[in-house]
């Protein structure tokens, strides 16, 4: 890889390995795993469970540490929790005691962001995921996907180039689930974001990606990655094509071959 | 009722139909705040009829049990006294009460904060809950006297417990991923308290709350029966002493009560201070049956 080519990535990781302690001795949840996301990139992490996919965005957000390798977010190495990006966790993670709205400016008030200011964007925010006059309803009051789009919105409001999803449509129906995806393409391709999404479903990866990084189980390792090259923005109809088929396939058959699935 | 039992081409239309479903969800809740209510005045009477009857057919003796008309004729007949002694009792309830939450939540959260702070008081915490109240009170009555002091300290040395424990309990039971989510947004520690873990633990340290209440109302009589000179805890002594049983008795209703109001109010304290939370929401769940 070129100078030139790595300074463009806004997202690299060069051999993460990561080595738990436990009771019945070292486990290895990742093994060298090496991957990169251009700016304005889609790039999904795809295996199964108890692969490392989550622990290996959690080391690219630097809120956990990594026993080797190197992770560069924006430019930088990440060395303790990455300044300003945006993370959507597989629970909606809010706190039950605010509004919507103020579940959002949570993120404001943290970073000592201008109030006004973030009000006026968290609110255009809500408001461009279906969420306007929701801003004053408490967590209980929401459904599972209005929910997490409002941890989304969390996510988003101080603007970060990148954004991490942990299996963030993971608990949600299958209809709730193909809105929130079509929403976060189309939030993606508006600001230019730069996206790891973790997930354990083909579809949802191959619809949503420019590049589909395959996971094999443990010890994570990277078994393959595919570049998914499908216009945008893609429609529903898509999933039915024989392209998007073509992809799912392949990795259907990856796998089959790591005895992630089998037909037996 | 509603539309099942109506043949198909009875039902009317769907607004119709929403209008009458809308009466009849009207109604039910109604009767099930009316049933909130009544239930337990109809159990209690229940209780009370049956005692009197039994006491008149079994021919009880009056200092053995009296029937529920001769107390409430006690308690009208001593209502001077029961208040007199029972607001002596009121704030050794409130202050020890009040003294067990400003110790109790400070400790909890130090002992959260600090790991080798929590594991020196942890031994000494847990004996002062295992010493029998009724063994160190002579001691605080050689210490402090026949006054309001004793019986606070030990009213006080028996509700922190609950509240230090429900307090680290509540501050312990966050989940890893809002841990994640404060660092990510780099929130400060204090912020991520202040924000996140203290509203997070507030069920808790509120459950916490409700026990210590009614444990103060013990701890203060447990006080009163080693030594004083007044408060309801004495009363019952002295009317125990006399044979009056009667008068125990309006003795025990007096406390009842006051520990019932306790309880009462720190409910409503915890319901408009954490009004978000599921427990609070009892009602909702029920109208929505």
């Amino acid at each position: 890889m070129s100078a030139s080519d790595s300074a463009a990535l806004e997202i690299e990781a060069n051999g993460v390995s990561k080595v738990y302690s436990t009771a019945d001795g070292p486990v290895r949840a990742l093994d060298r795993v090496s991957l990169g996301a251009k700016r304005g990139e889609f790039v999904s992490l795809l295996g199964p469970s108890g692969c490392g996919k989550s622990t290996f965005l959690m080391i690219a957000a630097g809120l956990l540490s990594r026993s080797s390798g190197s992770v560069r977010v924006g430019g930088e190495e990440v060395d303790g929790p990455v300044d300003d990006l945006g993370i959507v966790f597989q629970s909606p993670v809010l706190l039950d005691w605010r509004t919507a709205l103020d579940n959002v400016l949570l993120q404001a008030e943290a970073r000592k962001l201008p109030r006004d200011a973030a009000r006026d964007r968290a609110a255009a925010l809500l408001k461009s995921v279906g969420l306007g006059g929701f801003e004053e309803k408490y967590p209980h009051e929401l459904s599972g996907g209005m929910r997490q789009r409002v941890s989304i919105c969390r996510a988003l409001l101080h603007e970060p180039r990148q954004l991490l999803m942990d299996e963030p449509f993971g608990a949600l129906d299958a209809l709730t689930r193909d809105q929130m995806i079509l929403d976060l393409q189309r939030l993606c391709l508006d600001r230019q974001l730069t996206v790891l999404f973790v997930t354990h479903s083909i579809d949802e990866a191959v619809f949503l990606s420019d590049k589909v990084v395959i996971m094999s189980p443990r010890p994570g390792r990277v078994a393959k990655e595919i570049s998914v090259d499908l216009p945008r923005p893609r429609t529903l109809a898509l999933r039915e094509s024989a392209e998007f088929s073509a992809y799912t396939k392949q990795i259907l058959n990856i796998f089959l071959e790591y005895g992630v699935l089998h037909e037996e | 009722m509603t539309d099942e039992l109506r043949r198909p081409g009875e039902l009317g239309e769907p607004e119709q139909l929403e209008a009458e479903m809308q009466a009849v969800w009207e109604r039910r809740r109604a009767r099930a705040k009316r049933s909130g209510i009544l239930s337990p005045i109809l159990a209690i009477g229940v209780l009370l009829v049956l005692w009197e009857a039994g006491v008149r057919l079994l021919n009880v003796e009056l200092y053995l049990l009296p029937a529920p008309s001769v107390v409430a004729g006690a308690v009208g007949k001593d209502m001077p006294l029961l208040i007199e002694h029972g607001w002596i009792t009121t704030q050794e309830v409130v202050i020890g009460y009040l003294l067990s939450i400003a110790v109790g939540i400070p400790l909890g959260l130090v002992i959260f904060l600090s790991r080798p702070f929590a594991r020196a008081i942890y031994p000494l915490l847990v004996s002062s809950q295992a010493i029998p109240k009724t063994a160190i009170a002579p001691l605080f009555v050689l210490w402090f006297g026949f006054g309001l002091l004793p019986k606070v300290l030990i009213a006080f040395l028996i509700a922190f417990f609950p509240i230090v424990i429900s307090t680290v309990v509540g501050l312990a039971s966050i989940e890893q991923e809002k841990v994640y989510l404060a660092q990510s947004m780099k929130m400060g520690s204090i912020a991520t308290f202040f924000k996140i873990r203290l509203p997070q633990a507030a069920p808790s340290i509120f459950g916490g709350l409700k026990i210590a209440i009614t444990l103060a109302v013990v701890g203060a009589v447990v006080g009163e029966f080693v030594g004083a000179d007044a408060g309801l805890g004495y009363l019952l002594l002295i009317a125990n002493g006399n044979l009056d049983t009667p008068l125990l008795f309006a003795g025990l209703f007096a406390l009842t009560l006051l520990g019932v109001v306790a309880f009462a109010i720190v409910e409503v304290i915890e319901r408009i201070a954490i009004p978000w939370h599921s427990s609070q929401r009892a009602e909702t769940a029920l109208a929505s049956q």
